[in-house]
């Protein structure tokens, strides 16, 4: 299975570890045939996010022609993996773009949708207590676990997957799936609302006992990292796969 | 006029931690309420998915149902107004009461009468209208807007209302038990109802098949309207019938399970017919009804029954108050229904907005309100423009993330910034981001870098394959 791998331009810029755990990680897998598709940058999503479909269609052009020959695309970030399934429409919906947008998983989708992963044969260990973080594009739109809204049978991807690692505790917050207030371009343009959102979650991990935090999606890692950071509150945070890699240094 | 900013007037509540934090409190522990109802509840997704349908259904045969539910309620003795406009609206209730004489009049809460803006047009006419629901009438005491459309009044703090009945009602100001203040209010209503000369409320479901409404309530307050005085007016949107009686008891499973978390309300009234001696009159508005079903991209609004779940839920109304939305619909439904009643002066509300997928998830009738804040954004963006400053925003952000080389150029200048530049610049006023956060730790290298140096040319996995093969 040939697999390009889109790295996203926040992770690229800010957290290249989660890309890093996540290239190694596929990497791992003999069946695999992984590629970085250096020239591919970014999904789009600040421009649709902010109803700019057209400026959002230059970008999305450009991308059709890197990503087309792939048989997955896979990415360490849920937002920009739901942007391609979702909402990669400002560009004509040609048979290519109809490939890539269903053939675009993040991580957590691909090992247990597509790779149907079942055990961690390098055995990652994090001996530790951590709270997840489902990010709500992950968990609502792309639906990898229940959301508490919706009344249908309990089920947790993200979860299933980090009880692979030895010795892990998983936990949540109180209110588990109450937004962070990330919101992309909304953490900047709406600073006071988003800024109380993340104080209220980060609080929340604190109240619990947690120390360590994990997410799927490391945009809202970053957001609640910043304002832990600013509070001077004892607070880690990992992408997903730095954990499932067993990169994850405590 | 002038258009809402929302962020501006949420940001004022957020500063008000007690307040804040009451409200967020409150309105998650109706969600939380909700979700322990709706979750013993087996078939509760499957019912979401009738509601929607049978909205669906309903709104697409409008025309025949409308007609069918005037022919039964005019037979019943229920008198049929229509209405296009509020202004129409208002001046069919004002000659009403100039007919039967009235100066006073209670009303049970009605959404409808709200967006008409009924009580401000009756009161420049010397036409008092006291509200019966607890809730609605502080807020008119405090001559405020309602916060919620459920809960009018859930931002207030008892020592507000405690303030707010020493002040207007001359209670005891240091006394903010919720009994003492109940009785307090109780005994300012029971004094007006002596001398109340008409009733009026709203309709949660008008029935065709019967002529009938239904109108959903907690304290009653739309019994009090309905047999007490002897003309008794209602107001409804065209959105609000429903095919049969068997179809009602649907809504009246889910209305108040979504909206408090309660498996009823505490009363709901059906209006058949007037009792002896008494009139009843029905407004039906349009008010862009119309016009919104006709939408191809936006009809879907008119599914809402107001249950307000989406308002709950929100984590940004929570923390911001529906006051901040300045408007009759508020939070998450607010933010797409009031574009289409006024473009210009709502075209902020979709932008107060995570996009976090919790108020498509609880809506009783599955409205797909984060695809309709989507919508909303991108003919803001092309027809009226309510913030140019995203334009510059955007245009940066598409040369600088057009392509790979561009993103590299961007995220060493950051990076260089993140690295040598000063905490107290990079922090300063001019980086919206430094309000809430502290910087991230800049990273060695991004992840090209660190592909190209230690990855690109690496044969690993096409080694391994081989192998496999082997």
């Amino acid at each position: 299975m040939k697999v390009g791998f889109f790295c996203p331009c926040y992770i690229d810029a800010v957290h290249p570890q989660s890309a890093i755990s996540s290239y190694n990680l596929l990497r791992r897998f003999p069946q695999l045939e992984v590629e970085f598709i250096e020239r591919a940058a970014c999904c789009a999503l600040p421009l649709t996010d902010m109803g700019y479909r057209k400026k959002a269609c230059s970008l999305e052009t450009n991308l059709v022609p890197l990503m087309k020959d792939y048989d997955a695309i896979v990415m360490p970030s849920g937002i920009c993996s739901e942007q391609f399934r979702d909402h990669f429409d400002s560009v004509e919906q040609t048979d290519e773009v109809k490939h890539i947008r269903t053939h675009t998983y993040d991580v957590v989708d691909f090992l247990y949708d597509v790779l149907k992963v079942k055990e961690l044969p390098w055995h990652p260990k994090f001996p530790y207590r951590v709270a997840l973080h489902n990010g709500c594009h992950s968990l609502r739109y792309l639906l990898q676990a229940r959301p508490t809204e919706l009344m249908i049978p309990d089920f947790s991807k993200t979860e299933s997957l980090l009880n692979m690692v030895e010795g892990i505790e998983v936990g949540y917050a109180t209110r588990r799936d109450d937004c962070c207030g990330f919101g992309g371009t909304y953490a900047i343009w709406d600073a006071p609302c988003s800024g109380q959102q993340g104080l209220d979650k980060v609080n929340d991990y604190v109240r619990n006992g947690f120390r360590y935090v994990t997410s799927q999606d490391f945009s809202c890692l970053l957001h609640q990292q910043g304002v832990a950071m600013k509070h001077g509150l004892d607070l880690k945070f990992f992408y997903i796969a730095e954990i499932l890699n067993g990169d994850a240094q405590p | 006029m002038r258009q809402v900013n929302q962020v501006k007037l949420g940001a004022e509540f957020i500063k008000d931690t007690a307040h804040r934090e009451s409200h967020d409190r409150c309105l998650w522990a109706a969600r939380m309420r909700r979700d322990k109802v709706a979750r013993i509840i087996p078939e509760w997704e499957e019912m979401r998915t009738l509601a929607s349908e049978v909205k669906k259904h309903t709104l697409t045969h409008l025309d025949t149902y409308l007609e069918e539910f005037e022919k039964n309620a005019t037979a019943n003795g229920i008198k049929i107004h229509w209405a296009e406009t509020p202004e129409e609206h208002n001046m069919i209730v004002y000659q009403l009461f100039r007919k039967h004489n009235v100066k006073t009049v209670t009303q049970g809460k009605s959404m409808t009468m709200d967006e008409c803006d009924l009580r401000g047009f009756m009161s420049q006419r010397g036409i008092d209208i006291l509200e019966a629901d607890l809730g609605e009438c502080i807020q008119q005491l405090d001559n405020q807007a309602p916060d919620h459309i459920v809960v009018p009044a859930i931002h207030k703090l008892r020592q507000d209302v405690a303030r707010l009945f020493a002040e207007k009602l001359g209670s005891d100001p240091t006394n903010d038990d919720p009994h003492y203040l109940n009785s307090v209010m109780r005994k300012y209503m029971r004094k007006n109802y002596e001398k109340i000369d008409a009733g009026m409320c709203g309709v949660n479901y008008a029935i065709a098949d019967t002529g009938g409404v239904a109108v959903c309530t907690n304290e009653g307050d739309a019994d009090i309207s309905a047999t007490v005085p002897p003309l008794l007016v209602m107001s409804m949107g065209i959105e609000k019938i429903i095919p049969s009686m068997a179809d009602l008891a649907l809504y009246v499973r889910m209305l108040s399970r979504s909206a408090l978390g309660l498996d009823i309300t505490q009363y709901t009234t059906h209006i058949q017919r007037p009792q002896p001696g008494q009139e009843v009159h029905l407004i039906i508005l349009d008010n862009g009804r119309s016009d919104r079903l006709s939408s191809p991209d936006y009809w879907e609004v008119l599914k809402c029954i107001r249950c307000g779940a989406c308002m709950n839920t929100c984590p940004v109304f929570r923390r911001t108050s529906g006051l901040s939305y300045d408007a009759v619909y508020m939070g998450p439904i607010g933010a797409v229904l009031m574009p289409s009643y006024d473009l210009h002066r709502y075209a902020r509300l979709p932008y107060s907005c995570t996009h976090c997928g919790s108020c498509g998830d609880i809506c009783p009738v599955r409205i797909p309100i984060p695809e309709l804040i989507f919508y909303w954004r991108g003919v803001d963006v092309e027809r009226h423009q309510s913030q140019k400053v995203h334009d510059l925003e955007e245009s940066a952000a598409e040369i600088l993330l057009r392509n790979s080389k561009s993103l590299a150029l961007g995220e060493n200048a950051a990076l260089w910034a993140l690295r040598t530049l000063p905490d107290w610049l990079t922090e300063s006023k001019l980086n919206p981001w430094a309000a809430s956060h502290a910087n991230p730790p800049a990273p060695q290298e991004t992840f090209r870098e660190y592909y190209r140096k230690n990855l690109a040319g690496d044969k690993h996995s096409t080694d391994l394959k081989e192998d496999n093969n082997v």
